[in-house]
């Protein structure tokens, strides 16, 4: 209902090169503006397009090359201020830039938001006003269902349970502002007040680190695979894919762009990307693509570290090893079918903790312990496909994040000493906001809560 | 009996209680003439259940309708024996002040308030019939057939209509108090289309003051230097009259769960819906059979009366049970019971069938407000009764109506809580109803109100000479403490150390200083003092506006959201049918509610976001065939 800055991808996840992710609305060009490293888009003339980097303000950390269209008010789609960033078009990347400008102000648009938004300031044609109706009624719908059908499991409970203990208080609160003379009623004080606004706190926290797990049952394991030359990388990439015939999407490009495929082990998706060999260079074109396999490095959930069991380890292995240190990765000693001249107790010792396993994948053999060794690291052994209900769209982790917010400003409020009544105001924001996540927000059933939980009247 | 023309007004009033009051002293004072018609002129704003005023929320709308010049604030302020505030402890959001009243006072002064009105006619009469003609009201016919006509009537029949006394197994038809039923009206109502519910609500025996030995409770006390509801007020009263407080027991609930089979509640000799706010004693056992005891407060009636109000023994269980009770509870052993507790059961008028301004949809000209429309509570009725007040006065002299938004009033908040949702129990106001709590203070009430009141005509000159006066100088006073620096002097850091504040590290400007929340504008005064003698009240308002400010601007942005759908307004012709794509359920209560904005459209329940979309689309198609083109 607000006429704020509302944000979403609007190209179809996951297929072609560019991704644009499209910002409309009062806000949309500051918005852009704080997370972009290049021209200052606020001075810019309209209908331009501008070349940049996208940084995270927060952690001076660059995320992406892009092309941003600045388009003003009223000669645009929606008539209002329109933002489009271009960038490549890989989930994760466009992914973490929705994120970042939901992070900097902007509201995920609801389905078929923008063209309402073209529709009621007249931009669309009277002709088309039936076609738009249709369009918001099937959207919502489908938008809906599908949120109803997460909601059966297990973050609709816990999300409730959190939702209840804010209740409680909040109708605790309520009742002493309202029935100020009750004594059967404890005069909740901001001392409990905090306690409970704490234990919330943390357990949202916790909710959004499993929103990490339900991410990658979503998007996929971030997965690189590095190695010398030579060494049976492509091997592997081969073996894996064929083993689960996935989905392939290539990003085209150059011939040392970074590759993304899709294979499915034992249910859990694995993204893997290419990282066309680590070396060092002199070569600037080929430096780009080297830089860039970097940031896959450091980006990736996990790595498969490729070692050839026919050589001895060299300098650019123990690099490697040097590399990913303190990231999550398995070691894979290829090429057990060659006799070993690799010092597998050094191995070891530089793997530490990191589990180590052997195949030769020319034979098609040590897959099936690859696999075993994914499926522990990550879900220790098992999946329970219950988890899949977890926290897993955008929307709803940003709603945990404005709840933190929200329970942030309460427990700061306590801290300054407001009265309790004025605490309440963030926790009830709280209280909302979770209920945003399982659409239900009546203030009716705060009021059924206060006669259910106090015996009250005159 | 042939019937006999009476007389032609602007506004008729059917009722005197504290709706018809405020309806018929704002319908008068806004230049209309007007008739009050009321069955007994002896029980003009009487009060039928507790003896007090005020309360959260409830204190705030006494003080709304001062501001608007209404009369329910100036007269308690004139009668009461007690006045306490509340949640002192609190932010001044909820703070809220009570009085306690004199029964008989308050109708004396209400009355004779009322008679020196010069727009008004106060009449005895009992109204059986409206006169509608082609969908419009035009008058009312009395018992005794005398026509009254008038281009817009407003009722006000509180608890009246169809009301049915229940006391144990014993019933009869009975207005509050034993006073006569209202049947022909209602039945009329239904006539005219009316969908109407049955309500419930109840009230506990009083007592002989004499018979009490106060010995055995704990006193209540009015507060040393009383606060009034009325900004007009300048004279406290100082001989306040305490309450006492005692304690239910395990004998109290054991005479109760013995003889709950006798309770008119329990016998399903009961068929209306009760307010859960406000439940019987015995609902109290059987709800809440774990609590020990339950807090009973008594409450004189009046300084010249005997009779003791028994807060928080509400009940229909017979008469002699009522007195087993009474005499299990401390210092009640040996009272006398003067009026038993009764529960009573009336028809309400289903609030949806009404506009904001409290018109009937489909009778032009016909107005209805308080009990009635499902509330309960004097204030909530009160707060219906002016509003029903200005606006049949403007339709009948064809002036500006009132409508006033949630974030203006908690009257708003009540107004459009009934039309909006309805409501299935009796409707109480409660804090925790309005969103923008922190903006409806009862501090602010003029601040948010006289203007509105000046413009109808029911603020005098004077006083609002006087109010505009109190802007300006919170006005400078804000201004003033924006433009002091104060420097970190050891006196400062003493002052600071000695309220519990931290020392300061810099100079701070004294409007910063104030923001602290150990800082009080007592501190500043210390300070530095202004050199005008400043009223309590406008350093009230300067400590509250600086203090709170980061809270009250995000309640301003959240206002300035709603605004947006507020002003977007939904056409009067609007064929909700001809709308495809809208949920039936949504079209079902849109064609009911019949909203006047999208913002009240959203409220409705079993209304989506998805619906609203729709219906925005919908709206906006004529604008959009003149612009599509550019």
């Amino acid at each position: 209902m607000e006429q704020d800055t509302i944000t979403a991808i609007s190209t179809p996840l996951g297929e072609g090169a560019i991704a644009i992710v499209r910002l409309s609305g009062d806000h949309a060009i500051t918005i852009a503006n704080k997370i972009f490293q290049g021209q200052d888009l606020v001075e810019v003339s309209s209908h331009t397009i501008h070349y940049g980097k996208i940084i995270d303000p927060i952690k001076e950390e660059i995320i992406e090359e892009v092309m941003i269209s600045v388009m003003r008010a009223p000669k645009t789609f929606t008539k209002e201020d329109v933002v489009e960033i271009n960038c490549h078009g890989g989930i994760a990347s466009v992914n973490r830039l929705l994120e970042l400008v939901l992070a900097n102000g902007a509201r995920l648009a609801e389905p078929g938001e923008f063209t309402k938004r073209a529709f009621l300031n007249g931009r669309i044609d009277l002709s088309q006003a039936e076609a738009v109706m249709d369009l918001i009624r099937a959207k919502t719908d489908k938008a809906m269902n599908v949120a109803l059908k997460q909601l059966d499991g297990k973050l609709s409970t816990l999300v409730n349970q959190l939702r209840q203990k804010l209740i409680e208080t909040v109708a605790h609160v309520e009742v002493n502002i309202d029935y100020p003379e009750y004594d059967d009623v404890e005069e909740m004080s901001n001392h409990m007040l905090r306690e409970k606004t704490e234990e919330v706190y943390r357990e949202v926290e916790q909710l959004l680190s499993m929103a990490k797990q339900g991410k990658i049952l979503r998007e996929g394991i971030a997965t690189a695979i590095i190695g010398r030359p030579n060494v049976g990388k492509s091997s592997l990439l081969n073996a894996l894919v064929q083993e689960t015939k996935a989905i392939v999407t290539d990003i085209p490009g150059t011939t040392r762009d970074v590759i993304e495929e899709y294979v499915n082990i034992r249910g859990i998706p694995l993204r893997l990307v290419d990282t066309a060999g680590i070396r060092e260079t002199e070569d600037i074109v080929e430096k780009i693509g080297v830089e860039r396999s970097r940031q896959a490095l450091k980006q990736a959930d996990l790595i498969l570290l490729v070692l050839n069991n026919g050589e001895e380890l060299t300098e650019e292995d123990r690099k490697l090893f040097e590399a990913i240190k303190d990231l999550e990765y398995i070691v894979i000693v290829n090429k057990t079918d060659l006799p070993t001249k690799l010092d597998r107790q050094e191995v070891e010792q530089l793997a530490g903790k990191q589990k180590v396993i052997t195949t030769a994948l020319i034979e098609d053999k040590g897959i099936d312990a690859l696999e075993a060794a994914i499926s522990d690291t990550f879900f220790e052994g098992e999946l329970d496909s219950g988890d899949l209900s977890y926290v897993s769209n955008v929307r709803h982790i940003q709603l945990l994040q404005q709840t933190l917010k929200a329970l942030d400003d309460a427990k700061d409020a306590i801290d300054a000493n407001m009265p309790i009544d004025l605490v309440q105001i963030d926790v009830t924001r709280a209280w909302e906001l979770l209920g945003e996540i399982v659409g239900d927000t009546v203030q009716d059933s705060l009021i059924d809560q206060l006669f259910s939980q106090f015996c009250l009247g005159k | 009996m042939a019937t006999y023309e009476a007389g032609q007004y602007d506004v008729i009033v059917i009722g005197a209680g504290h709706a018809g009051v405020e309806a018929a002293h704002a319908a008068a004072k806004r230049g209309a003439s007007t008739l009050m018609l009321t069955m007994n002129l002896d029980m003009i704003a009487f009060m039928p259940c507790n003896p007090s005023i005020g309360g959260p929320a409830k204190g705030i709308v006494v003080r709304e309708i001062d501001a608007l010049g209404g009369l329910m604030g100036k007269v308690i302020d004139k009668t009461y024996i007690q006045m306490r505030m509340l949640n002192t402890g609190k932010g001044p959001a909820v703070r809220a002040l009570r009085a306690q009243a004199d029964k008989p006072l308050y109708i004396q002064e209400m009355k004779k308030t009322l008679e020196q009105e010069p727009n008004l006619t106060l009449r005895q009469g009992m109204v059986e019939k409206l006169i509608v003609e082609d969908g419009k009201c035009q008058g009312v016919i009395t018992e005794t057939k005398a026509i009254y006509r008038a281009n817009s009537v407003i009722i006000t029949t509180g608890t009246f209509m169809r009301g049915r006394v229940i006391i144990g197994d014993i019933s009869y038809e009975s207005g509050p108090n034993n006073q006569r039923a209202s049947v022909k009206l209602a039945e009329n109502l239904e006539e005219l289309g009316f969908e109407l519910v049955r309500f419930k609500t109840g009230t506990p025996p009083r007592v002989v003051n004499h018979s009490i030995d106060y010995s055995k409770t704990e006193i209540q006390p009015g507060d040393e230097h009383p606060e009034h509801f009325s900004y007009e007020t300048t004279k406290a009263i100082v001989d306040q009259i305490p309450c006492w407080l005692t304690y239910t027991n395990q004998k109290t609930h054991e005479i109760i769960n013995d003889n709950l089979g006798l309770s008119a509640m329990y016998s399903g000799m009961i068929k209306g819906t009760g307010p859960r706010y406000c439940p019987s004693i015995e609902d109290k056992i059987v709800r809440f059979h774990d609590k020990p005891r339950h807090q009973i407060f008594l409450e004189p009636e009046g300084r010249n009366t005997e009779e003791v109000y028994v807060q928080g023994l509400s009940t229909s269980l017979p008469e002699y049970v009522q007195k087993e009770i009474l005499q299990s509870i401390p210092g009640l052993e040996e009272a006398e019971i003067m009026r038993a507790g009764y529960a009573i059961e009336y028809d309400a008028v289903v609030p949806t069938q009404l506009w904001p301004t409290l018109e009937v949809k489909n009778i032009v000209g016909l107005f209805t407000a308080g009990q009635i429309n499902g509330t309960s509570g004097y204030e909530e009725a009160a707060g219906q009764g002016i509003m029903a007040g200005i606006n049949a006065a403007a339709k009948a002299l064809d002036k500006d109506t009132l409508i006033l938004d949630r974030s203006q009033a908690y009257i708003g908040v009540l107004i459009d809580d009934l039309v909006t949702k309805g409501t299935n129990e009796p409707y109480r106001l409660l804090t925790s109803r309005a969103e923008y709590r922190l903006l409806l203070r009862h501090d602010n009430a003029d601040l948010r109100l006289t203007e509105i009141g000046y413009k109808l005509g029911l603020i005098t000159e004077e006083r609002y000479q006087k109010f505009e006066e109190k802007k300006q100088l919170i006005q400078e006073e804000k201004e003033r403490l924006q433009s002091i620096r104060l420097k970190p002097t050891e006196e400062l850091q003493t002052i600071m150390e000695e309220i519990g504040g931290t020392r300061l590290k810099d100079g701070i400007l004294a409007y910063d200083l104030l923001k602290r929340p150990e800082v009080t504008y007592e501190v500043i005064e210390k300070v530095c003092p202004s050199e005008k003698d400043l009223a309590g009240d406008v350093k009230e308002q300067v400590e509250i506006q600086i203090k709170y400010q980061g809270y009250i601007a995000k309640s301003n942005q959240q206002v300035d959201r709603m605004k947006k759908m507020e002003n977007k307004l939904i056409p009067e012709n609007i064929n909700y049918d001809a709308i495809s794509g809208i949920a039936t359920e949504a079209r079902e209560k849109l064609k009911k509610v019949q909203p006047l904005s999208v913002a009240q459209a959203s409220r409705i329940s079993g209304v989506n976001p998805a619906d609203i979309s729709i219906l925005l689309v919908y709206i906006e198609q004529g604008n959009v065939a003149k612009v599509s083109n550019e």
